[in-house]
C-alpha cells in the first residue's frame, strides 16, 4: 500500500463528524528524575475520532496513553475522561472509568498463567455477574471481532505468535464493550503484513464499536492508515495536531522527516525490497 | 605544585569518611523505604482484603506455595533433628547426660528451629517464587493489564498468597517438629545407643504443648512476612530479567533478616505476655 492509497482510504474515512470531547489534558506536566517528559500539555480528543500520537521513541508517547485510564498520575494538571477528572482519583474510583476505556498494551501482555479464553473471560468474571454460558458466548464473538476462531480459546498465550497475542489482547480488550480503546504500540515488532491486518482492525472496531481511539505508535504508515487526527509529541510538547493531510503539508522539520522516511519505507516495500 | 598535591590528598582522605557515611545514609534510607512499602502494602491489602476473597484461588496457592515445599522443609527439619542428636550427645556426654538427649533435641526444635527453620526454607523457596512470578508480569506489563481492566492486583495476586503462606507455614512448621523429633529419636537409636521407649518417654515428660504452640505461634507471622516481601519486590521490579533477578535476591535476603529479627521480637513479646506461652 503506497501513501496515494492511504491517502483515499482517509479521505473515504475523513469526512466523519467529530464528536464532542471525551478525553482532554489540561497543562498535563509529568516528569522523571527532573526530565520533563509531557511539559504542560494540552490535548483533545474527541468522541468517534482515531487520534494518533505520533514521535520517536523515548518521547513520552506511552506515558500519555497511561494518563488516560489512571495507570500514571500527571505532576500537576488535569486529565479528564468522560467528564470525570482522573488524575487524583485513587485505584479504588478509576474501576469505574477503566471499565469504559479498555488498553491494547505493546507486548500484549497476556496473563501467561490462563489460557486465552481465561484471559478473554477476566474482566467480564470481575465486573460482571454473567453466567457460565454468556461468558463463552461472548468470548467466542470478540474472538470473531479478531478474526480468531474457538480453536485458540484453551491454547496458552506462550503458544501464539505475535500477531496473534495481539489480536487475542485486542479481544480481550473489547470483551467488556469499552467506549474508549488506547492501543500502546499496536504494530511494533509485527511483519507488515500482520501489521497491516492490525490496522484494519483497529479501523474496523472504532466503526463497529463506535468507539473513540488512540493510537501510540511511531510507524508512520500505520498512523497514515488509522488517523483521523495525529498529534506530534516532541521534547514533551505536542508540536503538531492536525488530519494527515495537514501533517503533509505541515513543516515542523521532525514530523516532515517522519513522513519522508516512510515513504521511503512504503517505496521500498512495493517495490519487494527490504524494510 | 608539592603545596597543592598535599590538599588534594588531604581532602581526598576527609572526603572518604563522608563517602563512607553517605553510602550508610543511602543503605539506611534503602531499607526504611523498603519496610515503609511493604507497610503501606499491608495497609492497602487490609483495606482490599474486606471484599471478596478468591477462595479457588487461595487454595491453589496454598497448594503451590505450601504443599510444593513440604519435601525441602521436611528434609531440612530431619536432618537439623539427626544432627542435633549428634551435637548434644556428644556435649551431653561429657556431663553423663547423653541419655536426655531427646529431651535437648525436641525441646529445641519445637521452641525454636523448628518455626526458624522452616520460615528460612519457605522464604528461599516461596519468597523467590513469589517475587520472580509477580516481578515477570510487572515487567512485562500483565499487572498493568490487570489494574486497566479495572482489578487490583493486590486484591488478585498479593492476597491469596499472603493468605495462603500464612495458613500454610504453621502446618509446614508442626511436620517439621514431627519430622525433627523423627530424625532425632534416629540419631539416638543408632548412634547414642539410647532406646526408642526411653527418648519418647523423656520427651513426653519434658516437653509440654506450651512449647509447640511457643514456636507455632510465630510462624503465621513469619509467613505473613515472607509473602509480603515477596510480593512487594515482584510488583515493584522493573527492568526486564536483569530487574527480575535482582528484586528476587533481595526479597529472599530482606525476608530471611526480617524473619530472624522478628523471631527475637516475637519469642520476647511471647515470653512478656500473660498468653501462657512460656
Amino acid at each position: 500500500m503506497t501513501f496515494s492509497e492511504t491517502a483515499v482510504m482517509r479521505f473515504v474515512r475523513a469526512d466523519r463528524p467529530a464528536g464532542a470531547p471525551i478525553i482532554e489534558f489540561k497543562r498535563v506536566l509529568k516528569t522523571y528524575s527532573s526530565h520533563r517528559v509531557l511539559d504542560e500539555v494540552d490535548l483533545t480528543v474527541r468522541r468517534g475520532e482515531v487520534l494518533v500520537i505520533l514521535g520517536g521513541s523515548g518521547t513520552g508517547k506511552s506515558v500519555s496513553l497511561r494518563h488516560m485510564n489512571g495507570l500514571e498520575q500527571p505532576d500537576s494538571g488535569e486529565v479528564w475522561v468522560d467528564g470525570v477528572e482522573v488524575s487524583r482519583l485513587p485505584e479504588e474510583e478509576l474501576v469505574a472509568v477503566r471499565k469504559k476505556v479498555g488498553m491494547l498494551f505493546q507486548g500484549g501482555a497476556l496473563f501467561d498463567s490462563m489460557t486465552v479464553f481465561e484471559n478473554i473471560a477476566f474482566a467480564l468474571r470481575e465486573h460482571t455477574r454473567w453466567s457460565e454460558e454468556q461468558i463463552t458466548a461472548r468470548v467466542g464473538e470478540v474472538l470473531g471481532f479478531v478474526n480468531l476462531g474457538r480453536d485458540v480459546e484453551q491454547l496458552l498465550p506462550s503458544s501464539l505468535s505475535g500477531g496473534m497475542k495481539k489480536r487475542v489482547s485486542l479481544a480481550r480488550t473489547v470483551a467488556l464493550k469499552p467506549e474508549i480503546l488506547l492501543y500502546d504500540e499496536p504494530t511494533t515488532g509485527l511483519d507488515p503484513v500482520t501489521g497491516m491486518t492490525i490496522n484494519r482492525l483497529i479501523v474496523d472496531l472504532n466503526e463497529r464499536l463506535a468507539t473513540t481511539s488512540v493510537v501510540v505508535t511511531h510507524d508512520i504508515v500505520s498512523a497514515l492508515f488509522v488517523a483521523d487526527r495525529i498529534a506530534f509529541l516532541q521534547n514533551g510538547r505536542f508540536v503538531f495536531i492536525g488530519t494527515p493531510d495537514e501533517a503533509r503539508a505541515s513543516e515542523v522539520p521532525d514530523l516532515h522527516a517522519f513522513l519522508v522516511a516512510g515513504e521511503s519505507r512504503e517505496m521500498s516495500t512495493s517495490k519487494g525490497g527490504p524494510l | 605544585m608539592d603545596q597543592f598535591d598535599s590538599t588534594t590528598q588531604y581532602v581526598a582522605v576527609l572526603k572518604q569518611p563522608l563517602w563512607k557515611l553517605a553510602r550508610v545514609r543511602r543503605w539506611i534510607q534503602n531499607v526504611s523505604f523498603h519496610l515503609g512499602g511493604v507497610a503501606m502494602m499491608a495497609v492497602q491489602l487490609a483495606r482490599e482484603a474486606r471484599g471478596r476473597w478468591e477462595t479457588s484461588e487461595i487454595i491453589r496457592q496454598m497448594d503451590a506455595l505450601g504443599v510444593q515445599s513440604i519435601s525441602i522443609t521436611s528434609l531440612t527439619a530431619l536432618f537439623t533433628g539427626m544432627v542435633l542428636a549428634l551435637q548434644t550427645s556428644y556435649a551431653l556426654a561429657q556431663f553423663g547426660g547423653k541419655l536426655f538427649v531427646g529431651r535437648v533435641v525436641v525441646l529445641s526444635i519445637c521452641r525454636e528451629l523448628g518455626p526458624t527453620l522452616t520460615a528460612l526454607m519457605v522464604a528461599a523457596r516461596v519468597g523467590s517464587g513469589i517475587t520472580a512470578e509477580l516481578g515477570t508480569m510487572a515487567v512485562t506489563e500483565q499487572v498493568d493489564a490487570m489494574r486497566a481492566l479495572g482489578a487490583s492486583p493486590i486484591r488478585k495476586l498479593v492476597l491469596p498468597r499472603v493468605v495462603a503462606v500464612t495458613l500454610m507455614l504453621p502446618v509446614l512448621t508442626l511436620l517439621a517438629d514431627f519430622l525433627g523429633m523423627v530424625g532425632g529419636l534416629f540419631i539416638a537409636v543408632v548412634e547414642v545407643k539410647v532406646g526408642a521407649s526411653f527418648y519418647l518417654s523423656t520427651v513426653q515428660q519434658s516437653v509440654h504443648l506450651n512449647d509447640v504452640l511457643h514456636g507455632l505461634f510465630k510462624t503465621p507471622f513469619f509467613g505473613f512476612e515472607i509473602a509480603m516481601i515477596g510480593c512487594y519486590n515482584g510488583l515493584n521490579a522493573s527492568g526486564g530479567a536483569d530487574g527480575v533477578g535482582r528484586a528476587t535476591t533481595i526479597a529472599v535476603v530482606v525476608a530471611s533478616i526480617v524473619v530472624l529479627m522478628s523471631d527475637f521480637f516475637l519469642t520476647k513479646l511471647f515470653l512478656v505476655l500473660p498468653l501462657g506461652l512460656k
